[in-house]
């Protein structure tokens, strides 16, 4: 176990109340809340876990319960190039896992992970709807089509900063 | 009262409206199994996630099988509770749920008591048939409870526990699918989360994934050591349950029989908490007191209503929850450390051992007492009061691998000076106990007059939270009582608000008292269990000699010898405390 320690900033505190005001502080909202404060933050950091669960009147155990129930929800903050690779079903039979596999390789991360830098993090995706391009690749806003497992490397240098 | 007519398994029978299956079955001698549903009747404690499916039964008309927990009754129902194809949904999922459980039931600590066992046995499942991945998790240990996640089977009897009745939530369910487990916030350790080690989620575990920290080994070894002088506590909780573990029925008294064991097992030194509880209510009494005649004197900051504190989880619950309330609950130890402290500073002294040689052990209704002994405050040069508290059931173990057969043993006393008692120390070991023991010593010290009756009837019961007021002798006092954390916590919003007006409120963490706490002998849901031991506690304060805590001889010997007078330095030094304020806990991710 590692740990990771956030502040809060006094502006982010008042904005994740108003978000769990705007929900009449009910528990009931518990996944809208944590829909908006992932909004604002990006992820869910147990700094925000936290608030939510003393704002709401809930424990901790329950935010968190529900936090890691939805994948949607996220307690990793992205990286500043967040990659998307589509896993649907055109891109699958093209080869979307060895440009996967190979994301993974070059970064040393899973899936779900952000390097140590913050500057990328991985995640996968179903149909992006440009099966014409498949495999695609998503690095921020930027496509990238009929990825091949050895343009990976470049494409990603181009964010490396 | 509505009823209806159903028939069930070719009975006639005609229940309440709102009766689900399991209870029509169970009220007409049908016993569905059950694993998830967990019911304390008339308790207020119940479990019904409806997620296990061990008690589906066939419902004449409907396409699937119900639940009979959660499946209420319907007029003309016809249920048929072991048709063929009840029977074998039924083994197909408590196969399933075999199948990712470890097949450790020959050293598990929970094995002859798991509820998961004598179901596989009931059902007569002689192998799994379905193999595959079995889910793994790392095992916790904390000072009082061990979690084996692997073990567990999501009945979630735990968080309804630590959640609902408790109000702690230091559990949820996490995760999803395979990887789901119960777990404190952010996965971490339980020592890490707000748990105050009450031992509710454990007293309702059906498997042995959440169990006691085990010290019966070290123990053992501390017996056989010659160098060591070894004296043994025993809770007022412990004497009216652990004839349970031995087949005899709820609720017998076995004080004699469990002294005789103790001895029959080699401690140096049988003696009881008891003893303490009646130093707490002359510390505690004398606290209350001295609160209540400033309050009259019309001093302002006189603190009001006076807490008691001799419930360790209690302690835990209101550092985490209400520090700032932290200067009202009585500052007196708990008797598990008033004994310790007065076993190793002044027994220890009279028979010529020095305080390192004397090995204290504490016999506890209670997983809350391993934990507190533990604490700084209660060590002196890191040697602690009390070395460490074994529950009723260990020493049930205890009992059996000394090859003893308890229920033929002789009855015999405990050792003076530190084994004599009175009735208003036995009743310490239920809720409403403590609060009447101290009443019965407060009103004779502060009226100066005896007693016409020494039962208090009015503090009795098992109602979640009670009041009721004392006349002494003019001046009425105000009590409450609030057993079970979320009750308590209630109690003490609507003592914040200032919407009632205490001078005493009594707190235990369990629901109905240490006679239910987390170290005793399992009641398996059936609340007929903690009826009968309270029913117990009260007979053996009426049949004792002795029932006011200031009328014990050796008590007042223990003043003239040693302390001085209640709550005075030396008191002051060996029998309180202080707390702190735990609200904040170090937040770890993976
Ligand atoms: S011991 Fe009590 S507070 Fe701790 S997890 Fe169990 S039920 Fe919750
Ligand atoms: S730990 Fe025990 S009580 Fe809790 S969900 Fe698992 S099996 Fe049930
Ligand atoms: S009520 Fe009794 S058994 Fe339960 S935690 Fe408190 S002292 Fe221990
Ligand atoms: S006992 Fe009925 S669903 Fe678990």
């Amino acid at each position: 176990m590692s740990t990771i320690k956030i502040t809060l900033r006094n502006s982010d505190v008042e904005q994740l109340k108003q978000i769990c005001k705007n929900f009449n502080n009910d528990p009931g909202e518990l996944i809208n809340v944590l829909h908006g404060a992932q909004g604002l933050f990006g992820y869910l950091p147990a700094e925000v876990q936290e608030l939510v669960a003393e704002e709401l009147h809930i424990s901790v155990a329950k935010v968190y319960g529900v936090v890691t129930f939805y994948s949607f929800f996220t307690m990793k903050p992205k990286g500043k190039h967040p990659i998307s690779i589509c896993l649907g079903t055109a891109c699958y039979v093209r080869g979307a896992e060895k440009i996967l596999e190979e994301t993974k390789k070059q970064l040393k991360i899973e899936v779900g992970g952000t390097t140590p830098d913050g500057n990328f993090s991985l995640s996968c995706l179903r149909c992006v709807g440009a099966c014409g391009l498949a495999p695609v690749m998503i690095v921020g806003d930027k496509t990238y089509g009929r990825v091949t497992p050895d343009r990976v490397k470049e494409i990603l240098a181009e964010f490396n900063d | 009262m509505e009823t209806i007519k159903i028939n069930i398994d070719n009975k006639n029978i005609e229940v309440a409206k709102g009766t689900t299956i399991l209870q029509a079955a169970r009220n007409n001698g049908i016993h569905i199994p059950t694993l998830c549903y967990l019911n304390l009747e008339d308790m207020h404690i119940e479990n019904k996630p409806g997620g296990c499916r061990v008690c589906v039964v066939e419902v004449q008309g409907r396409k699937n099988l119900a639940p009979a927990c959660a499946t209420e009754c319907l007029e003309g129902m016809v249920i048929k509770t072991h048709s063929v194809r009840a029977l074998n949904a039924r083994r197909t999922v408590v196969e399933l749920i075999l199948s990712d459980h470890p097949a450790d039931c020959l050293v598990c600590a929970k094995s002859g008591n798991c509820e998961l066992q004598t179901l596989a046995q009931d059902l007569g499942i002689r192998q799994i048939t379905y193999k595959g991945a079995q889910s793994t998790y790392r095992k916790d240990t904390s000072p009082s409870i061990i979690r084996d996640i692997d073990k567990c089977v999501m009945c979630r009897r735990c968080e309804t526990m630590c959640n609902t009745i408790q109000t702690v939530g230091a559990l949820s369910a996490i995760n999803r699918g395979f990887e789901a487990v119960v777990a404190p916030a952010f996965e971490q350790n339980l020592i890490k989360s707000p748990c105050t080690f009450c031992g509710q989620c454990v007293a309702v575990c059906p498997t042995g994934a959440l169990t006691e920290v085990d010290h019966t080994p070290q123990l053992i070894r501390d017996l056989a050591d010659p160098t060591k002088t070894v004296v043994v506590q025993t809770a007022p909780a412990v004497r009216v349950a652990l004839g349970e573990e031995f087949g005899m029925s709820a609720g017998s008294i076995v004080t004699g029989k469990m002294a005789a064991a103790l001895r029959e097992i080699g401690f140096n030194y049988v003696f009881d908490t008891d003893f303490a509880a009646d130093l707490t209510i002359m510390e505690e009494g004398t606290e209350l007191l001295g609160r209540l005649s400033k309050f009259l004197n019309g001093d302002k900051d006189v603190k009001l209503p006076i807490l008691t504190s001799c419930c360790p989880a209690w302690v835990n619950f209101f550092e985490h929850y209400f520090p700032e309330m932290r200067d009202i609950p009585s500052t007196s130890r708990s008797p598990q450390q008033m004994f310790g402290a007065i076993a190793k500073n002044y027994f220890a002294k009279k028979i010529g051992v020095d305080r390192k040689d004397l090995v204290v052990v504490s016999v506890m209704p209670c997983l809350a007492k391993k934990y507190e002994c533990g604490r700084d405050e209660f060590k002196t040069d890191g040697d602690p009061d009390v070395n460490y508290s074994i529950s009723t059931r260990e020493l049930a173990h205890l009992i059996k691998q000394a090859n003893i057969d308890f229920a033929k043993l002789d009855e015999e006393d405990f050792d003076n000076p530190l084994g004599e008692s009175t009735g208003a120390a036995v009743i310490f070991g239920t809720t409403g106990g403590v609060i009447e023991a101290a009443v019965r010593t407060a009103y004779e010290l502060f009226t100066g007059k005896q007693l016409q009756k020494i039962d208090f009837e009015e503090l009795r019961g098992l109602e979640n939270v009670r009041s009721a007021t004392i006349d002494f002798n003019g001046l009425p006092i105000n009590i409450g009582i609030a057993h079970g954390l979320g009750n308590a916590r209630k109690l003490l919003e609507s003592v914040k608000k200032g919407e009632c007006q205490f001078h005493a409120i009594e707190i235990m963490a369990c629901p109905g008292g240490c006679i239910a706490g987390g170290g005793q002998p399992l009641h398996h849901g059936n609340a007929d269990v903690i009826k009968a031991r309270h029913a117990a506690i009260y007979q053996e304060d009426h049949d004792k000699p002795i029932r006011k805590s200031h009328e014990n001889p050796y008590i007042t010997k223990l003043y003239e010898e040693f302390l001085g007078k209640p709550c005075g330095e030396l008191s002051h030094h060996l029998l309180h405390t202080h707390y702190f304020d735990k609200s904040k806990v170090e937040i770890k991710v993976k």
